[in-house]
């Protein structure tokens, strides 16, 4: 059972432990990347892992003690993705990380526009804090690739006073969890000023930065904001979960005359899979099909789309159909991909790893129920991350996220209805 | 690293500044009057004595503000030869601005109190000579980046009196087709980058304009030297981002002015009462950068640092900070009784009027006589009466405007049901559209 490629790997990819090194604390380098894995019961959190390092290296580790369950064979639920893939699998293309996807659409952009640039804490010399930025400043200099001091909420004022005055910059939040303090500026002014300004300046700026909850890495650096930034006006939010869409989307990021906040996630940075040689962008406003499927429909996005496609593994086994959208576009959201899932399906699961309270599922049900009311066979499910700081020790920190069997009971419940 | 001093240029005394000396450089400065910004002997003369033509700057005596401007030195223009530092050409349109703004912020006054404006205005009277003193020396590729304050910054810019009082009725005809309001203008054509209604959020902005400016020059290789100007005031001097923007534009040598207009007070919070060291031109040199404090109810001496420190940003050398000393003669804002302040101060600071300070020096130096001053003050309050008619004309921003300038691509709004872009829903254009 060799690893599966294409968009397929993303599903065989990802526990939700899936550091094998337990030397990875720093926020740089996650050690594991796309691998094969046993699943395990649902009530055994640990499992197998055969790592391919970043460093080319090969780890193995059982973290798993205990009984192992069902075992499921991947390529069944992966022929059915395969069918969904966007043109990723019809060119052989070229093998890449997430992060060097996000780079390479960077580069591409940056070639193509010499507007286009970078600003942000540790992005030139350092090669930013996930090396997306990796040798772009050795290759564009230190101007286009700008190292800039720690002060977020005035290095993003910065960003928007350059895009208002015709460039196109970049802003790196090292953590997205940093660019709290750069909530005034985002707010009042990324996404006011078009409008205040009665429509006379633009600011084509792009925001983005890692965030979600990692491994261990304590309650600040495992903040979700996508929450908190949704209800600003004039912002586009969207959210990559493979390196198909992560250059996708950072390339119509950049192209795009809004400003655009890109949310990229910690421990997705080293997924693997195979990408076109062509030039290519994904639609900002449009939700990616991962699974066709007929019995339920379960939205999500960013990390958890791969513990709901780890969930849909065992519901596939169990006999049912479930089909699986990632939003990607977390503000607006594509209703109409939505909506024909909903119109086929009549029960809807949300899965997301933003807070309970406030999130992104709590707008999408919200959404859903207001223009597709009349479809729902059963109330709206919407499996959110805890209201709880993201506690450090590795154990709380798995239960106030989602995790696969809670998934899985979640569909059984509203087959069940 | 580049020399950098603190001036302080002395003005009158007032509460409890050292009014001895005034020719004062920081402790950390690292070369003395050598240094181009600050290296020259000119003097300003001061504007209380009288003076005839032909009077060349002499020594100083113990009263006379002392001004350095390399610059001035260098000037071959008429005025330096008469030894006057404005031509009656400079003069009159330094006065026309200053009575713009003025006349026009007056009737702002008038036009709020009949319900014609309405929410949070800020009137400028008092402060004219800051703006004018810089703006004026800015060409139209130049950025201007102000705050809640900022009807005259727009004006002396070059925004039409029209279009900055529709703006303030809400009228669609305004700069902003009256979706900004009093504490929003905005210019693309005049180069007015805000209007901001919380203190401080312009200048990560400015910083932002100076970046581009820099990166167009460098990395585009372009001719371009553009100049941005941040105003504040004294209160944004204790937030964090004006520490971080001086920070980085020392650091980059970003072409940038940091203007302070310290009107010493903060709506009702006393700038001593706020600030653990209240002489702001000192957090100048912290960073890299000259720190300057002139009297800014004196147009002539604020444009003769603004002279040098426009010139030093054109040149590439980096950001100043100039502290103007200046004054509101109106509460914070419309809604401010203004109870809290001292009516001797205010009665100070009236005396010290910019705009009567400056027609006293052009009559007294013969560069226009009474009547032409009052030419130029009947043609401003045609403007501005001019001014109102128009927006008072003008139509109210119609339903279809609501969702026109959220996003610049409108496909920002998303896919609805039915597969179409939100923004291609016929009720979008109507502003009716569900989004």
């Amino acid at each position: 059972m060799a690893t599966v490629q294409g968009l397929a790997t993303t599903m065989t990819t990802l526990p939700e432990t899936f550091f094998s090194s337990p030397s990875s604390r720093s926020i740089q380098f996650p050690a594991v990347v796309a691998g094969r894995r046993h699943h395990v019961a649902q009530s055994q959190r640990r499992i197998t892992v055969v790592g391919l390092r970043s460093d080319g290296g090969v780890s193995f580790s059982n973290q798993g003690a205990g009984h192992r369950g069902l075992h499921l064979i991947p390529t069944a639920v992966a022929s059915t993705a395969e069918a969904s893939a966007s043109s990723a699998t019809a060119k052989p293309g070229h093998e890449l990380l997430l992060f060097e996807a996000l780079r390479e659409g960077l580069e591409e952009e940056m070639d193509r526009d010499p507007l286009v640039c970078v600003m942000g804490e540790d992005v030139g010399h350092y090669g930013g804090s996930y090396k997306v930025t990796k040798g772009l400043a050795n290759k564009f200099g230190d101007l286009r690739v700008l190292d800039t001091p720690i002060a977020e909420n005035s290095f993003t004022g910065m960003g928007i006073g350059a895009a208002m005055t015709g460039l196109r910059p970049i802003v790196e939040g090292m953590n997205m969890g940093f660019l709290l303090l750069a909530f005034n500026q985002i707010s009042n002014n990324c996404g006011m000023l078009h409008y205040t300004s009665g429509g006379q300046f633009t600011i084509p700026i792009v925001i983005r930065g890692p965030g979600g909850v990692g491994r261990q890495l304590g309650a600040e650096h495992s903040q979700r904001l996508e929450s908190y930034f949704q209800s600003v006006p004039g912002l586009q939010m969207v959210a990559c979960s493979t390196s198909y869409n992560a250059k996708g989307l950072m390339k119509a990021a950049i192209r795009s005359e809004n400003p655009v906040i890109l949310f990229e996630h910690v421990l997705l940075y080293n997924l693997k899979e195979r990408i076109p040689d062509e030039e290519y962008i994904c639609c900002l406003e449009e939700a990616e099909m991962v699974r066709p499927g007929e019995h339920i429909t379960i939205l999500t996005y960013s990390r958890m789309r791969y513990h709901v496609m780890q969930a849909a593994k065992t519901l596939v086994n169990k006999g049912y159909d479930p089909e699986v959208i990632d939003i990607r576009s977390l503000k607006p959201f594509d209703l109409y991909t939505i909506g024909n899932s909903v119109k086929k399906t009549h029960r809807v699961l949300i899965v997301e790893e933003c807070m309970r309270t406030g999130g992104i599922g709590a707008s999408l049900r919200a959404a859903i129920m207001e223009n597709f009311w009349d479809y729902l066979d059963t109330p709206i499910e919407c499996l959110s991350s805890q209201d709880v700081p993201t506690p450090y020790a590795g154990t709380l920190e798995d239960w106030t996220v989602v995790q696969p069997p809670q998934i899985v009971a979640a569909v059984e419940k509203l087959c069940c209805m | 690293m580049s020399a950098f001093s603190a001036l302080k240029i002395q003005p009158p005394q007032l509460h409890g500044l050292n009014s001895k000396k005034f020719a004062e450089k920081s402790p950390s400065c690292l070369k003395t009057i050598s240094n181009p910004f600050l290296g020259s002997i000119q003097r300003i003369p001061n504007l209380r004595r009288r003076r005839g033509v032909s009077d060349l700057p002499r020594a100083a005596s113990p009263s006379t503000i002392v001004a350095i401007s390399e610059l001035v030195k260098e000037k071959t223009s008429k005025s330096a030869a008469s030894g006057l530092l404005i031509t009656r050409e400079e003069g009159l349109e330094l006065y026309e601005d200053m009575i713009l703004g003025r006349s026009f912020e007056d009737m702002c006054a008038q036009m709020y109190y009949r319900g014609k404006m309405f929410g949070f205005v800020h009137l400028y009277n008092g402060q004219e000579a800051v703006s004018t003193g810089f703006i004026k020396l800015l060409t139209q590729s130049d950025s201007v980046v102000s705050t809640y304050r900022d009807h005259v910054h727009s004006l002396s810019k070059g925004v039409s009196a029209r279009s900055v009082m529709s703006e303030l009725f809400g009228k669609t005809t305004g700069c902003c087709r009256g979706q900004g309001g009093s504490m929003h203008m905005f210019s693309k054509e005049h180069n007015v980058l805000g209007g901001f209604a919380f203190i401080g959020e312009g200048i990560p902005v400015a910083t932002g304009a100076a970046f581009s400016s820099k990166y167009r020059r460098e990395v585009l290789k372009e001719e371009c030297d553009d100049v941005t100007l941040a105003f504040f005031g004294d209160g944004t001097c204790n937030n964090g981002q004006f520490f971080e923007c001086l920070n980085m534009a020392a650091l980059w040598k970003l072409p940038i002015v940091f203007v302070v207009e310290n009107n010493l007070w903060a709506i009702g919070m006393s700038h001593l009462r706020a600030t653990s060291d209240p002489e702001i031109w000192k957090k100048g040199p912290a960073f890299g950068m000259p720190g300057i404090h002139v009297d800014g109810m004196d147009v002539l001496k604020v444009r003769e640092v603004a002279k040098e420190a426009i010139g030093r940003a054109r040149r590439g050398e980096g950001p100043t900070l100039v502290e103007c000393e200046t004054y509101r003669f109106r509460g914070h804002s419309l809604a401010d009784p203004d109870e809290l302040r001292d009516p001797a101060e205010k009665a100070h600071y009236a005396a010290r009027d910019p705009i009567m300070a400056l027609k006293k020096y052009i009559i007294e130096n013969n560069l226009a006589n009474e009547s032409e001053l009052k030419v130029i003050e009947k043609k401003i309050d045609e403007i501005v009466e001019e001014a109102v008619e128009f927006a008072d004309k003008s139509p109210l921003p119609p339903r279809s405007q609501l969702l026109e300038n959220v996003f610049a691509d409108p496909k920002g709004f998303g896919i609805g049901p039915d597969g179409r872009y939100r923004c291609e829903d016929p009720g979008f254009t109507e502003g009716t559209a569900q989004v």
